[in-house]
């Protein structure tokens, strides 16, 4: 069964302008259709605009869909009895480090969720140990968050999130006000996650470099899913990506541009490894070409 | 480094005062602000100056630090004392062209500059060994009753706590816009009061929306993980009286009695002997 | 006008303990004309460094020259500096307070005290150069989207005819689509007015491209000040202080490793197509020779 299952989901809001008059509605999200099983890292692409961050608002059941249905664990979204499940399942990280800490020092803000939730207090201090044991904050448990950089803000943020003991954790662009230290370490500790601990991961983000490593990338325009696949089958697609002005691995572009000179260089092609060893096959090739033309 | 400002400058060490529940640290504050009005004579104020030397020992917190808070209200200090040290009517001390010391205005005056003493020295002690969050806490859980005539307690405390997350970075968002619009040329300085008024629309815009785009974005961060106010809420840390929160609560009883009887009855024993 | 900095220092909180040096003696010219990247990962001090370049911090040590004045003279006009040094701070749309696009950009040219005539020919050249177009120019800078605002906020800098502009990490935040807009925005305005630009940025994949001249700073001291191939030949320091080269940097040296002869110091992807071709072609050429 899938953890998080969407069908014809379709967002709609009214813009209204200064006297409340409405001046047209905008479709945010517009027939999308998702599957994701329990333990799948996910990744979510596309620029500002496109829809990916009120999609991920309908997982955590802070968004309720115009048309269709979201089903977290098997629960409607839209049925308020489970809304504090689905939210509790359903964990959320958002963009800005700043504002979305609550606490004061850093367990505390841990902490904040199980509270809510009613966890007894002896839970709560085991939980927030082993939560910022996973993404290596425990030793700056004491710290205000406003000492700590913005990569481990957000790992802190991260960490209350699995304070909740949650199945899923939707990031909704965790890393685009980070610089790329920041950005590394964030992405780091969600890998982590998803390997270790097995927490389905729904990533989303405009960096391309992020989402070589999920199991399944979807990449959305104008509130649609216009591609979806595997990190190498989305990368394959370089000309269309570009069309979508997203953001193509330098090592992709590269092999792209020399397929486009006659190398015979793979699709999709993720690191400098691969990129490397296609040269090499090619290198190989030829100089047995030219031994057995002139040899 | 506006980031670095806390309020109510806490100072972090490891003593018993750090440690007592913060209810003990504010019931006996509030007790001890009340015992400077209640205690009469030199020998009360010798054992409130004795309490609080005591409290100060313990706390570990250098005496320098209670006297910064004594800075912010010299001036205020220095005009009480000068009011009542010249306008108090009574058997005139000395006489200096139309002003007159009584020596009435002389006890009053000292009366009132240790009161102000004593009152901003404790109250500091409480700040320096308790942090906002305590405070807070303490707060919340001492005025718990109040929920009853269906005062709002939890979200009080909720909403201070939040304010005081807030306070620095909204300090050094502000820093940052007033550095933004230096640097198109505003002036902040120049000028009457109207256009000095005027020049701070650019700065006081961008920081009003800043807030309420930070309110936004954290009340949803509350709401993704589960805050629903403060019923069916557990805490992470609990309050709970220890044994020596009991013998402070005692300390402070005794100090109450002493302080009252040592007002009133050394000056009689004393009178007694000298007769 | 040429900016020279002479052993600049800056020491945050002086004289108390937690003193720190945020700036360590930085020696630097930035003579007319040059597109500058400024590079150094958060805390490196450029920040500071270019609040220092218009005026708004004041060396704890240390001169920095304008146009062969120095700045802290008591009788420098700041405000003539802060014209003429352009400073664009992260997030700049953060700054926008006015009821239209227009009024906004008008900010800084009116407290300069121009006319009013003047004030509105220079707000709307400058967002003619932004490149926004006329259809939003009265309408609220909180309507816009992301990378539009960027734009206006830019303006309103421009608006003041700075002969140095200084971004500082002018795409924080934005999108691939947008970041790539704003940047080649900036070189097509570089190239059309020859404005000094200094770009501060983590991101060398970004400065790579437009630059002639990358300065590195790490712990407040410039690492290095060279043209982009000679900075990043040195990608084994520049990750030791959380930087890195530009990916296609490490794809040649990948191949270099692996017994391919060829050049270690490309940047960009044209220029390693254009080895790797130029590799086969002579390998083609040596094995029909053999």
């Amino acid at each position: 069964m899938s953890l998080i299952k969407v069908r014809d989901l379709i967002y709609e809001y009214i813009r209204r302008d200064e006297e409340g008059n409405v001046e047209g509605i905008t479709t945010a999200v517009d027939d999308v259709n998702l599957d994701i099983k329990q333990g799948d890292f996910v990744a979510i692409l596309g620029h500002n605009g496109s829809g990916k961050s009120t999609l991920a608002k309908h997982l955590n059941a802070i968004l309720y869909p115009t048309e269709g249905t979201v089903w977290v664990d098997g629960k409607d979204t839209k049925d308020e009895t489970y809304v504090w499940d689905i939210r509790q399942t359903a964990g959320m990280v958002f963009q800005n480090p700043d504002n979305q800490i609550i606490g004061q020092v850093v367990e505390e803000d841990v902490g904040f969720g199980p509270e809510n939730m009613g966890v007894p207090t002896q839970e709560i201090w085991e939980r927030v140990e082993e939560s910022l044991k996973a993404v290596g904050m425990y030793s700056f448990r004491k710290f205000s968050p406003n000492k700590l950089s913005g990569g481990q803000k957000q790992r802190v943020s991260i960490a209350g999130v699995i304070a909740m003991h949650p199945k899923c954790i939707v990031l909704d662009e965790p890393t685009a006000m980070l610089d790329p230290m920041g950005r590394k370490e964030v992405i780091r500790a969600v890998r982590a996650l998803n390997d270790v601990e097995q927490i389905t991961v729904i990533l989303i983000t405009h960096y391309m470099e992020e989402v070589i490593y999920a199991d399944r990338v979807y990449v959305m325009d104008k509130g649609k899913v216009t591609l979806q696949g595997t990190p190498r089958e989305v990368f394959s697609e370089v000309e269309r990506l570009k069309e979508l002005r997203l953001d193509v691995p330098q090592v992709t572009l590269l092999a792209h541009e020399l397929a486009k000179e006659g190398f015979p260089m793979p699709k999709g092609v993720l690191t400098k490894q691969e990129f490397r060893e296609a040269l090499d096959r090619y290198r190989t090739e030829r100089a047995d070409k030219y031994a057995n033309y002139f040899g | 480094m506006l980031r670095d400002i806390t309020l109510g400058q806490y100072y972090q060490a490891d003593s018993v005062i750090h440690r007592l529940d913060p209810r003990v640290k504010l019931g006996t504050t509030i007790l001890f602000i009340i015992s400077l009005f209640i205690f009469h004579g030199v020998w009360g104020y010798f054992v409130a100056a004795l309490f609080l030397a005591l409290v100060i020992k313990l706390s570990k917190v250098p005496f320098k630090f209670m006297v910064k808070g004594m800075k912010s209200i010299i001036f205020l200090l220095s005009i009480t004392i000068l009011f009542n040290l010249f306008l108090t009517p009574g058997d005139p001390l000395v006489q200096i062209w139309k002003f007159r010391i009584t020596k009435e205005g002389v006890r009053l005056a000292l009366l009132l500059a240790i009161r102000l003493a004593f009152l901003i020295i404790g109250s500091s002690v409480m700040t320096l060994t308790t942090t906002p969050n305590q405070l807070t806490d303490g707060l919340e859980k001492m005025l718990k009753p109040l929920n009853r005539i269906k005062v709002p307690v939890h979200e009080i405390a909720m909403m201070m706590s939040i304010a005081l997350r807030f306070i620095p970075i909204l300090m050094e968002e502000t820093d940052k816009i007033m550095k933004a619009q230096l640097a198109r040329c505003a002036d902040f300085e120049s000028g009457n009061l109207i256009k000095k008024a005027k020049s701070l629309v650019p700065l006081l815009v961008p920081l009003f929306i800043s807030a309420f785009r930070r309110a936004n974005d954290l009340a949803m961060a509350m709401e993704a993980r589960c805050y629903r106010g403060g019923e069916h809420r557990t805490k992470m840390k609990p309050l709970h009286y220890h044994k020596r929160d009991y013998i402070a609560y005692a300390i402070v009883a005794c100090y109450l009695v002493v302080g009252v009887a040592a007002g009133r009855l050394i000056p009689a024993l004393l009178s007694h002997i000298a007769f | 006008m040429p900016i020279i900095l002479d052993k600049v220092s800056h020491i945050y909180g002086e004289d108390t303990a937690m003193a720190v040096k945020a700036l360590d003696k930085i020696s630097l010219v930035i003579p007319d004309g040059q597109f500058i990247g400024l590079i150094g990962h958060t805390g490196s001090g450029k920040s500071t460094l270019v609040q220092h370049l218009n005026g708004l911090m004041r060396a704890t040590s240390g001169n920095i020259y304008f146009n062969g004045q120095d700045i802290d003279d008591s009788d420098f006009d700041k405000k003539m500096l802060r014209s003429k040094v352009g400073l664009v701070f992260q997030y700049p749309e953060h700054q926008l307070f006015e009821t239209d696009v227009f009024s906004d950009v008008c900010f800084g040219p009116k407290n300069l005290g121009l006319s009013k005539k003047e004030i509105e020919l220079r707000a709307y050249e400058a967002l003619k150069l932004v490149g926004l177009e006329d259809e939003y120019f009265y309408q609220s800078p909180f309507d816009l989207s992301g990378g539009q605002k960027r734009r206006v906020a830019i303006a309103g800098v421009l608006a003041m005819k700075p002969e140095v502009l200084i971004l500082d990490e002018p795409t924080a935040g934005l999108d691939p689509k947008g970041r790539d807009e704003i940047l080649d925005q900036i070189l097509k305005l570089k190239v059309e007015t020859g404005i000094t630009v200094l770009l501060v940025s983590h991101s060398m994949d970004d400065v790579a491209k437009y630059v002639d001249r990358i300065i590195v700073m790490s712990r407040g001291s410039i690492l290095y000040d060279d043209i982009p191939k000679e900075v990043f030949k040195h990608y084994q320091e520049l990750e030791t202080i959380g930087l890195a080269a530009p990916q296609v940097t490490y794809i040649m040296k990948e191949l270099r490793d692996h017994g391919y002869n060829v050049s270690d110091a490309i940047t960009t992807i044209e220029e390693a197509k254009r080895e790797i071709k130029d590799y086969f072609t002579k390998l083609a050429v040596m094995q029909r020779e053999r």
